[in-house]
């Protein structure tokens, strides 16, 4: 008792004395702290604004009709977004719908059944995919892919279902490999890791009383994934779901090597299409700038980041909610 | 009476004097070991477990009690690493013998956990999830499955009118009751309830202890408890589990008046666990 208040008084009597010694520093520290705060927003906006600005032109000239019409004539100067608007939400819902199952697997095998010892070299694997440069999986996919598929898996598809009635347009036209199924494919393998991880961490925090329970009645060990720690963890799995559909919708190299880059509209999965970011990669260097095809670029960037941007605020919407609830 | 000269733990005589007539062991655990990993959690338990009566097992945190409650229902086997050796005879059945399949085992031992776990469906789907994967009931012999044991856990005039609601909408009571009867749905032999009232206040605690008591007359029950009391008011025969061994099993009014062991004096008056 009498240390502490001795050395309190010793304290106070220091306190007048003492320098101060964070007077310039320390604001200057809170100040940098704000500025980088501050310069995302900044450089949010200013990325927006840029888009928007640059495209405007070629909204005046085309209308917002831009957005739907399916021609692109750089020829007679004639554009419009619809093409790449829909290859772009096509082939990534394709990646998504070969993601999905793929990665339900992974996860519950890693979760689950997994024996200790193979659980970290799957799951590194699975995490090195993700680091595998964009360009490479494109290379990949034009040198082995492409000639597989063409080869091998859109003949006999073409010749089993392209006659039937209804799901047949999904399977006409010619093998030529590139197109829009094996752009999707080379993208669910690169969606795959993000949505796996996610995946895992939803399955990881069922608690493990709820699973027990579940075996505790007589289920299997499928029925307990099926009924109790799926639907435990349904809105963060449509939260990740969307995340990789992002990911998937402004995914550039990859699929510039292997969807075939033809502004043609199809239904066909093999009909070769574009991209809103393959068309940008692929034409910006033709583009001179003040042309309006520059500017209509510009503007199928702007409309990718609003499609991105929707599908983004809607997967944190849902992963938020869950996480809440 | 005096204790003094037995060596050996008599459960029959003791069921015998603490409840007329004399009843059949329901599970007969014999000569039990089990290992998670290299730790030995159980040493050589022998133990039976009348039918039709409630069994409590007391004991310090990391006795064992609850271990040999997963053992009951094979819920060790989810995990690797752990294993048991011996045997537990559940009507002349070896219960760790590999021909038995977990799910029907677990279809016959229901178990009710610490916490109330609902699943995230509605109130009638937690209850019919189990029995549908065990029977094919149409539409009215269900509806009549969920009020029978709804009722039979006393929780059916509280969810009556919300059958098709959330049930993770119940209160904390609610809810343990509810996995009582979603246990009890599947018309097992017999029911485990692992701390049962741990995380529940006063009253739904005495609504449970109520329902264990009702519960008996069909069920043979064992239960694990940190509560002395609860063991007292609710069980026919306590057992007392100390680092992996069982110390003594006796009559709960016996146990808690007259113990034999040292050890078991030593924790029900509170000087150590």
């Amino acid at each position: 008792m009498d240390a502490t208040l001795s050395g309190r008084q010793a304290g106070n009597g220091l306190i007048a004395a003492r320098k101060p010694t964070g007077r310039v520093s320390d604001p200057v520290f809170v100040g940098i702290l704000w500025g980088s705060g501050i310069l995302v927003l900044l450089l949010l906006g200013l990325i927006i604004a840029m888009l928007f600005e640059g495209g405007l032109p070629a909204l005046r000239e085309f209308g917002l009709s831009f957005i739907w019409s399916t021609t692109w004539n750089p020829v007679t100067e004639v554009f419009g977004a619809g093409v790449m608007v829909f290859g772009t939400i096509f082939s990534a819902v394709i990646a998504v719908i070969i993601a999905l199952p793929l990665s339900f697997g992974i996860a519950f095998f890693l979760t689950e059944i997994a024996p200790g010892p193979l659980r970290r070299p799957i799951g590194v694997a699975i995490q090195l995919l993700a680091a595998i440069p964009s360009i490479i999986y494109g290379m990949w996919g034009f040198f082995i892919v492409v000639p597989l598929m063409a080869a091998y898996v859109q003949p006999p598809l073409i010749e089993w279902l392209g006659p039937l009635p209804i799901i047949g347009a999904l399977f006409q036209g010619p093998p030529l490999g590139a197109g829009m199924l094996t752009a999707g494919l080379i993208m669910a393998i690169m969606i795959l890791p993000f949505i796996t991880a996610m995946f895992v961490e939803v399955l990881e925090s069922v608690p493990p009383m709820i699973k027990e329970s579940a075996y505790g009645v007589g289920a299997t060990t499928y029925e307990v994934y099926r009924n109790v720690s799926v639907p435990y963890g349904s809105t963060a799995m449509v939260g990740a779901v969307m995340l990789g559909l992002g990911r998937a919708l402004g995914e550039t190299m990859a699929v510039t090597f292997v969807i075939g880059n033809a502004t043609r509209m199809s239904a066909s999965l093999f009909a070769p299409g574009a991209t809103i970011a393959s068309t940008i990669a692929n034409e910006f260097p033709e583009a001179s700038i003040g042309s309006l095809k520059l500017q209509a670029l510009l503007e199928l960037g702007f409309i990718l980041f609003v499609i991105s941007f929707i599908v983004l605020a809607l997967s944190r919407l849902l992963v938020r909610s869950r996480l809440k609830g | 009476m005096n204790f003094a000269p037995e060596t050996s733990i008599d459960i029959a005589s003791a069921v015998n004097r603490a409840t007329a007539p004399s009843a059949e062991p329901k599970l007969k655990v014999d000569k039990l070991n089990f290992y998670y990993g290299d730790n030995h959690a159980l040493k050589n338990i022998n133990f039976e477990i009348p039918e039709k009566r409630v069994t409590a097992m007391i004991g310090p945190s990391g006795c064992g009690k609850s271990t040999l409650l997963r053992i009951f229902n094979r819920m060790y086997q989810l995990y690797p690493g752990q294993r048991a050796e011996g045997k537990i005879l559940f009507d002349g059945a070896d219960l760790l013998s590999k021909d038995l399949d977990s799910t029907v085992v677990r279809s016959r031992i229901g178990m009710v956990f610490q916490k109330p776990t609902p699943f995230p469906m509605s109130i009638y789907d937690n209850i019919a999830f189990g029995v549908r994967l065990h029977e094919r009931l149409n539409k009215a012999q269900m509806d009549e499955r969920v009020e029978w044991c709804l009722r039979k856990a006393a929780i059916w005039e509280e969810a009556k009118d919300r059958l098709h609601t959330s049930a993770l909408g119940l209160s904390g009571g609610q809810q343990q009751r509810l996995c009582i009867a979603r246990t009890i749905a599947v018309r097992p032999e017999v029911i485990l309830l692992d701390e049962p009232t741990s995380a529940l206040d006063p009253i739904s605690t005495s609504k449970i202890e109520d329902l264990i008591d009702e519960l008996k007359q069909e069920f043979t029950i064992v239960i694990v408890t940190h509560n002395m009391q609860q063991a007292a008011r609710c069980a026919d025969i306590t057992s007392f589990f100390y680092l992996g061994e069982l110390i003594e099993v006796a009559a709960s009014n016996e146990i808690f008046t007259n113990p034999r062991e040292a050890r078991t004096r030593d924790y029900i008056t509170g000087r150590f666990g």
